[in-house]
């Protein structure tokens, strides 16, 4: 017999109270390190159609998460750290958005291939997804360069915040209609959230680009960084003329041209990636055990 | 990471989990575990039951045990792991047998908040949502702040300025009142 969990309407209730009141007998502990404890995809068909390879979906969807991952949580480091307090919570809050994402995405990529997930011990409790994120070496990850790379300052943030809302925007409206249910459900949901992520980037390059001197100057700096990645970014997601229209229209309000500098030669990633990772990974990997 | 398929027409009965009722035989007893996991609450905003937050999709019943099917507000939404324990330990303190599953098609929308929801939000200080962009073609950009005819909770008053697109909760944004200079949360339109 379980205990009514507290309504969190009332005054001795509390949002942790569903992590506190378990009713299986024996041990309840759960693991200690994600962001939830049951399957993302509990009751979802994973099937993959017939028409579809799964590994390839299943390398596809890693990529589209990496993505997400790495730069939710390149995002999350603003925590606490913002221009303001209204900034702190507006990019906590698109942090939020992707690591979703990026969650629905690995455990749909676990789903369809589940060859890709790294072997953890007997008995690990580590589900799927967080074995993805907290169990892979960099090189392991399909992320795409510009995601990796330090925040710089805000402005430098921002620039890289519009050009990977507008591409990630624009493929997940195709992807809406893509062949794996899984995939086109997650990306429906997605272009709702790019949605407003694009918006927000667009407004504040806008704002940097026609505020003060100093300003424009960090946001023109900022962008003529991460347009070295840009390119490699577009070819991952298959980037059309739709992209460079919402662009350049961003660009034309804030008087801001395209940077001339080549694209940063190489693929892979760089030695950003492997710092950012030994971070995020090393208290899961520490404890990979980990209960609570 | 180019496409290893091609995407294929939209189809609006493709749907990962369909909303049925389960068979009519059952339709007394779903009734009553379908009650009880219609009142249990959100645990972010609290002045809303999961059914007038629109994110209860189904409950399918067959003796004991019990099938709710639940749809995401945001992919990140951290509320999830609480909805489906205390969904579980609501139905359970009932007899129930009760397992959750996650839908993700269709994707949530604020239009799915009931009237009733959008009074409860309203009563407690909160902005319901307007009505959700609809899409067709290309989202379009929007660089000046979104258009919104929000009226002020605490004073009924029409002035209002948004303060932010995001707040404290993923589906929040910050408004502030021009006459009586409170601020409050809008929940905003997906």
């Amino acid at each position: 017999m379980s205990h009514a969990t507290p309504d969190p309407n009332d005054e001795h209730g509390s949002v942790y109270d569903g992590l506190l009141a378990h009713d299986a007998p024996g041990d309840t502990s759960q693991w200690a390190f994600g962001t939830d404890f049951e399957d993302p995809l509990a009751g979802v068909d994973t099937t993959v159609p017939a028409d579809l390879d799964p590994a390839e979906l299943a390398a596809y969807c890693l990529a589209l998460g990496d993505d997400a991952l790495v730069l939710s949580h390149r995002l999350s480091e603003w925590c606490s750290n913002a221009p303001d307090l209204e900034e702190d919570i507006a990019l906590s809050n698109i942090a939020l958005d992707l690591l979703g994402q990026a969650r629905l995405l690995l455990a749909r990529a676990a789903a369809a291939d589940p060859a890709v997930v790294p072997v953890l011990p007997e008995g690990s409790p580590v589900p799927v997804e967080d074995a993805l994120a907290f169990f892979r070496e960099a090189m392991d990850f399909r992320n795409v360069r510009l995601v990796e790379v330090a925040n710089g300052d805000f402005a430098q943030t921002i620039a890289r915040l519009l050009l990977f809302a507008t591409v990630r925007l624009a493929a997940f409206e195709r992807l809406a209609g893509h062949s794996d249910p899984v995939l086109a459900a997650i990306a429906a949901k997605g272009v709702k959230e790019l949605t407003y992520h694009r918006d927000y980037a667009g407004r504040w390059f806008l704002t940097l680009a026609r505020g003060t001197e100093e300003s424009r100057r960090r946001l023109l700096a900022g962008l003529a960084t991460i347009w070295l990645l840009y390119d490699e970014l577009r070819t991952a997601y298959d980037a059309g003329p739709d992209v460079d229209v919402v662009l350049d229209q961003v660009l034309a309000v804030s008087g801001v041209e395209r940077p001339e500098v080549a694209p940063m030669a190489g693929r892979g990633h760089t030695e950003a990636l492997s710092r950012m990772l030994a971070e995020m990974q090393v208290v899961a990997r520490a404890h990979p055990r980990g209960l609570w | 990471m180019n496409h290893p398929t091609k995407p294929r027409e939209r189809s609006a009965s493709r749907g990962i989990l369909a909303l049925s009722q389960g068979p009519r035989k059952s339709v007394k007893t779903a009734l009553s575990a379908r009650s009880i996991a219609a009142e249990v609450r959100d645990p972010e905003m609290p002045m809303l039951t999961l059914e007038d937050l629109g994110v209860l999709r189904d409950v399918r019943q067959s003796g004991r045990d019990v099938v709710v099917t639940i749809t995401p507000t945001y992919s990140g939404c951290p509320a999830m792991a609480t909805m489906r324990d205390d969904l579980v330990h609501r139905l359970g303190d009932a007899g129930y047998a009760a397992r959750v599953e996650i839908a993700l098609s269709p994707a949530w929308s604020t239009d799915w908040i009931t009237e009733r929801g959008r009074e409860a939000l309203r009563a407690h200080g909160v902005s319901a949502p307007g009505p959700a962009p609809r899409s067709g073609g290309p989202i379009p950009l929007t660089l000046m702040p979104t258009a919104r005819a929000v009226t002020c909770p605490q004073c009924g008053s029409q002035r209002t300025e948004l303060t932010s697109e995001y707040g404290a909760t993923a589906c929040k944004a910050l408004y502030r009142c021009t006459d009586c200079l409170e601020p409050f949360e809008h929940v905003k339109e997906i």
